[in-house]
């Protein structure tokens, strides 16, 4: 089994850290881990993206140009990446702020609004583990257990006391993710 | 050797006027007649055999025409590319913060190739003790025009004169270190006369006093001579520079350091 | 102490593997992509917990220079940068090698010339194995493909370095530099009190003074200094080639590969093989002192080799020289950042043996 994602949203919606939570979690589940982080000056003007990779075997490249999941954040990030999905493979993204949706026809599509449901459960912070937990909802390749173990590895001691606000969202995020389109 | 007729009855104890520092090796200096080096790896090897710091000593030797001062006196030397051996200092005092270390450099070296390390280490305040001989001119590679060198001043690559619209202004580096918070002591001194040499030996001794005291970086210029470079001899030189180079470089210091209460370094 | 498992940045592997190797000093100057070894080193402030120094230099310059005044000390020293930072350190390095200092450099390449890119390069090939400052020496260079190397290169680097007494370096690049991957760290070594007899520290009475130098004047004294060094490169080539091989034995197709490029290429092996092209890889883990021998002895059964590295083609110079003209030797190579998948060598391969 093999993973491989890419994250892509602004900075400050929590995409590097979505893929360290999912790298982590990865790691408690036995599996080999890559996370690969864009680092160029892209990362002072506002836009980050990342590529995760969960593999059961031992990962060649980290840096590849076509994924099994894009989860998508913003447009800037869906008009560069929708075309990186491999056929058959998925897109995931947030609608908020989003004028152009995604129009491929041979990859499956979902939408999940965690932008607009963080701030209904007044938890913007966690709106980056609710596309998560819309991503594991569709794609179960780690258990949320591992998940949870994950968080608490990823997260400073100070922050553990939110994990319980994250678990609530990662789970928040499986109830909401909608389809849009599946092959 | 020949002995000259009667001299065995003078060579007694109670006749002895000076004794070489037993950190001065045999080895003869490569130093031409009546430069400034030889007389201050004299006194630069009595005070650390006086201060008895010889065991925990380690000097930095530049590129210049004081490389090889590491055959003349007898202690542990590191070598350093030209302009780095602040860099070095920096790091063998932070390593060993116990030992004394100290830097042995020119004009060129200090003040051309290695401005960004020694305005550097200084504004660190890095422990350590920079001696900086100013002569005005490359020696070692024969005369050529250094930072220091003064407005008119003929060398190798000034032949007319350093025409300071062109080539720049002589610049007094010791002066800028002495306005970073991180220098403790900057004196500016000469080796060409007998009270001029005294006053260097007593710089150079309060400078390892305040590096035991751990009060920043010590900053000693020598303002020098280089009779072959200049083409005078040591006569000539040693007056050229009276005239010339002390009115540009006045000598003094610059900065003492705030006396603390029990810290005082002993002078004499 | 057992080993522990983290998650880590290849960079802050480096900066953890520094701490528990027991270094004595670090000094660095910041560039992209290996910022996060000063920054973990200056957070983790192993001053307080193994007395580490850490020391930010005025340029990577200066930085050269302390390691080389601490590495003059007898001490653990390391100093890291990227390609940019490595062309200014090149004067510093050659010193030291010229002084016969243990040390440990590491590059974390980007693409060049110039300015460049930030993003992962392999085009300080030739700077790292064939000298890279004046003069004529060599590093010991290591090449990590994985944030485990990374870090265990860091102890194996040190211990190189002090065996020869030459400087260490490890040529890693941008991905392997800012990608984070499960990583087995080693227990906290002491820092060791042994001060090696070179070392200059003071001199005490029952020894001559020493002297840290790379200056002779003297031809003749100069030339036996160079022929020393000569002996010491082929002892290290003798000894220490370090390489690892995958599904060589019936290979028929060789590609050669170290660092990112040697797992894109064991990814390749794999495909190819799908495709019932007999592939194999040699991935050189060390590349001074180069796999030569080896490479020379699995030219007897190959038909051909494939040098892949993100560059316009440099180690391809040391395979061909190791193949001897016995096989075809090509290049595949993407550069300005660009790491190539695995599909395209596959591809490239193809071509060349259809070509062939």
């Amino acid at each position: 089994m093999t993973e491989e994602i890419l994250i892509a949203g602004f900075g400050g919606q929590g995409v590097l850290s979505m893929g360290k939570i999912m790298a982590y979690s990865g790691m408690m589940q036995d599996m080999e881990v890559s996370w690969m982080p864009s680092y160029g000056p892209e990362m002072r003007g506002g836009t980050a993206n990342v590529i995760v990779i969960l593999s059961s075997e031992r990962i060649s490249s980290p840096i590849i140009r076509h994924f099994d999941t894009a989860i998508i954040l913003n447009q800037q990030s869906l008009d560069k990446f929708e075309q990186s999905v491999k056929p058959g493979g998925l897109l995931i993204y947030d609608s908020n702020g989003i004028v152009r949706h995604p129009e491929r026809k041979d990859i499956s599509i979902f939408r999940i609004d965690a932008t607009e449901e963080a701030a209904k459960l007044q938890s913007s912070k966690t709106s980056n583990m609710i596309v998560l937990g819309g991503f594991l909802k569709i794609k179960p390749v780690i258990s949320m257990e591992n998940v949870i173990a994950g968080l608490k590895k990823s997260l400073p001691e100070r922050y553990h006391k939110m994990i319980p606000e994250n678990e609530i969202s990662l789970r928040r995020g499986g109830e909401i993710i909608r389809e849009i389109h599946k092959v | 050797m020949k002995e000259v007729t009667g001299t065995k009855e003078y060579i007694k104890p109670e006749n002895l006027v000076y004794r070489k520092s037993s950190l001065l090796t045999d080895d003869i200096m490569h130093y031409c007649p009546g430069c400034g080096h030889s007389t201050t790896h004299r006194i630069l090897a009595e005070v650390i055999e006086e201060e008895g710091i010889v065991h925990d000593v380690i000097g930095i030797s530049p590129v210049g025409c004081s490389v090889f001062i590491y055959n003349y006196i007898d202690i542990d030397w590191q070598e350093a590319a030209h302009g780095r051996a602040p860099a070095l200092a920096t790091a063998i005092k932070r390593l060993l913060p116990d030992k004394y270390v100290f830097t042995y450099q020119g004009d060129g070296d200090l003040a051309a190739i290695g401005t960004a390390e020694t305005i550097h280490s200084c504004n660190r305040g890095e422990n350590i003790l920079i001696i900086f001989i100013n002569n005005g001119i490359y020696g070692m590679t024969g005369g050529q025009m250094a930072p220091t060198t003064l407005p008119g001043m003929k060398s190798s690559t000034s032949p007319y004169g350093r025409d300071v619209s062109t080539m720049g202004n002589p610049l007094k580096i010791t002066d800028i270190v002495a306005t970073l918070p991180g220098t403790c002591y900057v004196t500016r001194q000469s080796v060409h006369s007998p009270v001029n040499v005294r006053r260097t030996k007593k710089a150079i001794r309060k400078a390892f006093q305040y590096q035991k005291l751990n009060r920043g970086t010590c900053f000693i210029e020598i303002v020098s001579n280089c009779p072959s470079g200049w083409k005078m001899t040591p006569v000539q030189a040693n007056k050229w520079m009276e005239e010339n180079m002390f009115p540009y470089y006045p000598l003094g210091d610059l900065k003492v350091p705030e006396e603390k209460q029990g810290d005082q370094p002993k002078t004499e | 102490m057992e080993r522990e498992l983290r998650l880590m940045k290849g960079n802050e592997a480096v900066a953890e593997a520094a701490i528990r190797a027991g270094a004595d000093g670090y000094f660095g100057y910041p560039i992209t992509p290996q910022s996060e070894i000063i920054e973990y080193l200056m957070e983790a402030n192993p001053c307080v917990t193994t007395g580490m120094v850490v020391l930010q230099a005025e340029s990577e310059v200066a930085a050269i220079n302390m390691v080389y005044g601490g590495a003059g000390c007898g001490k653990k020293v390391m100093t890291t940068s990227s390609s940019p930072g490595i062309s200014l350190m090149q004067e510093g390095i050659t010193y030291i090698a010229g002084a016969e200092l243990p040390c440990l450099i590491v590059n974390v390449v980007r693409g060049g010339p110039g300015l460049g890119t930030i993003q992962p390069a392999q085009s300080d090939y030739f700077q790292a194995v064939k000298g890279g400052g004046h003069g004529d020496y060599h590093l010991i260079v290591l090449a990590p493909a994985s944030v485990q190397e990374m870090a265990d290169f860091v102890g194996l680097g040190f211990e190189l370095a002090f065996k020869y007494r030459n400087p260490a370096m490890i040529l890693s690049d941008g991905a392997i530099g800012q990608m984070m991957e499960k990583v087995w760290l080693s227990p906290q070594k002491e820092r060791s009190k042994k001060v090696p007899e070179w070392a200059t520290t003071g001199k005490p009475e029952n020894r001559k003074r020493n002297i840290i130098t790379s200056l002779e004047l003297d031809p003749d004294r100069q030339e036996a200094f160079n022929q020393k060094l000569v002996a010491k490169y082929n002892e290290i080539r003798e000894k220490e080639v370090r390489l690892e091989e995958y599904q060589c034995e019936d290979a028929e197709y060789l590609l050669v590969a170290y660092g990112t490029s040697a797992r894109v290429c064991q990814k390749a092996v794999q495909l190819a093989r799908e495709q019932g092209i007999k592939a194999g890889l040699l991935r050189p883990i060390t590349l001074f002192p180069f796999p030569s021998k080896r490479i020379l002895e699995l030219s007897d059964r190959i038909k051909m080799a494939l040098a892949v590295e993100m560059s316009a083609g440099q180690m391809v110079e040391d395979v061909m020289l190791a193949v001897n003209g016995k096989v075809p030797v090509y290049h595949y190579g993407r550069m300005g950042g660009i790491v190539p998948t695995p599909d395209e060598v596959v591809e490239n391969l193809k071509e060349r043996i259809i070509g062939g």
